[in-house]
């Protein structure tokens, strides 16, 4: 094998006197896929950065070490490399996928001249050249329909094909080096299996290096050939993929393993109560379109379709599904944050649908939310001890004067300090804030409690503690959950029984053992198979019939 | 897009159907015009017989009923003093306030867009710092002190520039500086945030990973998303300077536009002149508007299939 396509050596990244990246190096060879792991915060996408010399944008600086690029004939250290020559080797040489597929195509810009561009830049074609170049690039990373797509805006097409048009113009010139920073992070599991086939085989098809930045260790075992781990920007351990699955050598590459759920391993088998705690039967929630001024409204679409599900108490029902199958408007729909059509929705007993404003208002006590994303779900101008206090004062359950105390007791049964209740939540980390959601949630004692997705923007070994603290209380004070999720180890892990959704309807139910280990209908079959296995395989032959998907009609007209 | 198109077509008549009811009313509210054209020592019955004549007399419904049936028809009535087609006065009128407008609004974008992305790509240097400190000066000062000012200085003392009337491409020079004293100052600070915004997405980070020479990633890939923040800053203060803003330096420079022509005929309540005087401007100011919107959803792919 000739010399590696990218060594670096030494590298120190800071931003301002925070040192990010203290001291890195390996290196990448042509037809290679190294991955770099860590946590948030550990310098992975800074490094990525680094190398096309876009960290100086994100306010970083390269404090020394060396970044050379084998440039076929020359070997260029991109440290010191001018501004006008790193123009011509980004888009060209080396190119980057980036993790939001969402934001990272120009809104106002057709997907044709997005694509066009780059070979405009770098291949000096005209702009009619390049166009019908672009199609070729499309139709090469499988997107259906290409031609049509030149003329479409990124709001119309789903994240999968997104990512798609994004991978299509890291590699229209045919780069040596490709860097994809988590490209799969935002996407469904299904979506995901289909994206990084398609890195595979295109990598295969034209050689270059790939440098494949990602936390999750599922993703590594299919991907990567060599692995590094990062952790606080120093190197923890560097190994082949199949070695660090069978030995990892650092404790901390240990407990990165460990706290990735693996499919299959994990079920729980505690046992559940047998008194129903909810029970929804037969319940629809349609998204009507609205009327314009020249057109009537049409029916709109049902997102939600004839939804029975029950939740015990002390039991956990996950929900699992892809983006746009309707999650997170049946959670809604059964609190009555958005209303139902039709169905009926008892929660211990007491009807939600139908009951008037105050009723309604009475009986949500029973029934808690936890969100997603924890920056965004906690008021960042009150103190933590009126923070997680307030429902509790919304239904009257506490005085003012006794707010404080409460405070302690659930910050202390969430396992954060006493000293918290004084301190606003901008001070936490991710993990820390989730801590406080659920402090939240636990002030008014409910008896369900409704987790969207609540750990899916934590790391790992974060999202590990959160599931671990939600099944510690769920022991301790019989707690039911109704636990939603597009990563099926973790709901695997958490749950008692498993309803898998698709396109608003709930396709199948059973216990999560018996749900995962012989899956009746055919969705939950494709769900399951798509879901990175936890097992090294390099080369794997993949099994074809793999294509673009489509996001179901009903949702890609929304954009 | 049609539909859009449409839509907003629609919107637009609305609202003028409106405006145009709400002049009559509003003009009614100022007292008796006989009184004022005539003045004192009239008999009785000859003040009866004017009122007659102009229709005064009749209840305010049929008033209102046959301004409409004129309006709609075209025709806006003699003014009561010059008894002149009022549409005549105004339109004659019209012409050099829409000149000074189009002249203010060409040399406002010109200066403070590029002012703008200046300012947003050096924020943290010198460069943007001066920018906005005169920026904010201009915003500060009135547009009158700036015509008071300029004539002072290039017409009084050095007697470069024409200060009266609107003869010359030279008359345009100073009238134009001080209505868009305010205005550049407010566009530079809006373009410099909307840029600000743009340039911190990850599509600009895209751009640039594609190798792209960072003056096409502003430009290109910048701007076209900063106007569509930008363009409805614009349309406002273009709609707001049509409709108020160039009364006071047209009264400075003598200019003869359409401001001077609403004060006067309001205050000798000539009420056809200042009911098709406020209309036209009303006309401007809704169609700056309805362009603005168009415009908007043609640099806007989103709101364009969104709404049709």
């Amino acid at each position: 094998m000739s010399g590696p396509v990218l060594a670096v050596e030494d590298l120190r990244i800071s931003f301002g006197t925070h040192e990010a990246v203290k001291g890195l190096s390996f290196n990448i060879h042509a037809r290679e896929t190294l991955a770099l792991v860590g946590e948030s915060g550990s310098g992975k996408s800074a490094t990525a950065l680094a190398i096309l010399r876009l960290i100086e944008r994100e306010g970083g600086t390269i404090r020394s070490g060396r970044i050379l690029l084998d440039d076929g004939d020359t070997t260029l250290d991109l440290r010191t490399l001018g501004d006008a020559k790193l123009t011509r080797l980004r888009g060209n040489a080396i190119s980057m996928v980036f993790q939001e597929p969402m934001t990272s195509l120009n809104p106002v810009l057709k997907i044709g001249d997005q694509v066009a561009e780059v070979f405009i830049r770098h291949r000096s074609l005209s702009r009619r050249d390049a166009l019908r170049a672009a199609q070729d690039a499309l139709d090469q990373v499988r997107i259906p329909e290409p031609a049509r797509r030149l003329d479409q805006y990124p709001h119309e097409l789903s994240g999968g094909l997104r990512q798609r048009v994004m991978i299509a113009m890291a590699l229209a010139c045919r780069p040596r080096l490709l860097i994809c920073d988590e490209p799969t992070t935002a996407l469904d599991v299904t979506t995901q299996a289909e994206i990084l086939l398609l890195i595979k085989n295109l990598q295969a098809e034209i050689g270059m290096g790939v440098l494949f930045i990602t936390h999750d260790m599922g993703v590594v075992a299919e991907m990567a050939d060599r692995v590094v781990v990062l952790r606080n920007g120093e190197k923890i351990e560097e190994a082949l993929v199949e070695d660090l699955f069978a030995r990892p050598q650092a404790a901390y590459s240990q407990r990165l393993m460990a706290a990735t759920p693996k499919p299959g391993t994990g079920s729980s088998t505690r046992a559940a109560g047998t008194d129903i705690v909810l029970q929804v039967d037969s319940l629809s929630t349609r998204f009507a379109s609205k009327a314009g001024l020249f057109s009537k409204a049409a029916d709109g679409v049902l997102a939600v379709n004839g939804v029975s599900i029950k939740v015990a108490r002390g039991e956990t029902l996950g929900l699992v599904g892809e983006s746009g199958c309707g999650k997170s408007t049946l959670a809604r729909s059964i609190l009555r944050l958005i209303e139902p059509e039709s169905g009926t929705v008892l929660l211990d007993g007491k009807h939600l649908t139908g009951s008037s404003k105050a009723e309604l208002r009475r009986s949500r006590k029973n029934a808690q939310m936890i969100f997603q994303d924890p920056y965004a779900s906690l008021n960042p101008r009150l103190p933590v001890h009126e923070l997680i206090t307030e429902p509790a004062r919304i239904h009257g359950l506490v005085s003012r004067k006794d707010q404080k105390d409460l405070a302690a007791r659930l910050v202390a049964r969430v396992g954060l300090e006493t000293d918290a209740i004084h301190r606003f939540a901008h001070q936490f980390s991710g993990g820390q804030r989730q801590r406080l959601c659920i402090a939240r949630a636990l002030s008014v004692e409910p008896k369900l409690i409704v987790a969207d997705e609540a750990v899916s923007a934590l790391d790992v070994s974060i999202a590990r503690q959160i599931t671990d603290l939600m099944l510690e209380l769920q022991d301790r004070d019989g707690l039911a959950f109704l636990f939603i999720s597009h990563d099926i180890g973790v709901v695997e892990r958490v749950s008692h029984r498993i309803a898998v959704m698709y396109k608003g309807e709930i396709v199948e139910t059973g216990p999560a053992a018996q749900l995962l280990a012989a899956p009746r209908h055919a969705y939950t079959r494709r769900l399951l198979a798509a879901v990175p296995s936890g097992i090294p395989v390099r080369r794997r032959k993949q099994a074809p019939g793999v294509s673009a998907g489509e996001t179901p009609a009903y949702l890609s007209a929304s954009g | 897009m049609l539909t859009y198109v449409l839509r907003t077509l629609v919107k637009m008549a609305i609202t003028l159907v409106v405006i145009v009811s709400l002049v009559f009313f509003a003009t009614r509210l100022s007292g008796n015009p006989v009184d004022f054209v005539l003045g004192e020592g009239i008999t009785r019955e000859d003040r009866e017989l004017l009122i007659a004549y102009y229709g005064l007399d009749a209840s305010i419904g049929t008033q209102y009923w046959r301004y409409l049936a004129s309006v709609f028809s075209g025709e806006f009535g003699l003014s009561f003093l010059e008894r002149r087609p009022v549409s005549q006065i105004v339109l004659g009128r019209a012409w050099p306030s829409l000149k000074l407008l189009l002249s203010a609004v060409s040399f406002t974008l010109i200066v403070s867009v590029p002012l703008g992305i200046l300012a947003a790509i050096y924020r943290t240097s010198i460069v943007g710092s001066v920018v906005m400190v005169i920026a904010f000066l201009g915003y500060a000062v009135p547009a009158f002190i700036i015509g008071i000012l300029l004539v002072l200085i290039f017409g009084y003392t050095l007697n470069w520039l024409p200060v009266i009337g609107d003869g010359s491409a030279l008359h345009f020079i100073m009238p134009t500086l001080a209505i868009s004293g305010m205005l550049v100052a407010a566009i530079t600070r809006f373009t410099r945030n909307a840029m600000l915004d743009v340039l911190s997405q990850d599509y600009m980070r895209t751009a640039r990973a594609k190798g792209l020479p960072e003056w096409i990633v502003i430009l290109k890939h910048g701007l076209r998303n900063a106007s569509i923040t930008l363009l409805s800053v614009i349309g406002l203060q273009i709609a707001g300077l049509a409709a108020a803003g160039s009364v006071v330096v047209e009264a400075i420079f003598a200019w003869p536009g359409i401001g001077d022509l609403l004060v006067r005929s309001a205050i000798l309540r000539d009420y056809p002149v200042l009911q098709f005087g406020v209309l036209s401007v009303a006309i401007v100011v809704i169609v700056i508007n309805a362009t603005v919107d168009i415009a908007y959803a043609y640099a806007d792919p989103r709101i364009r299939l969104a709404k049709g």
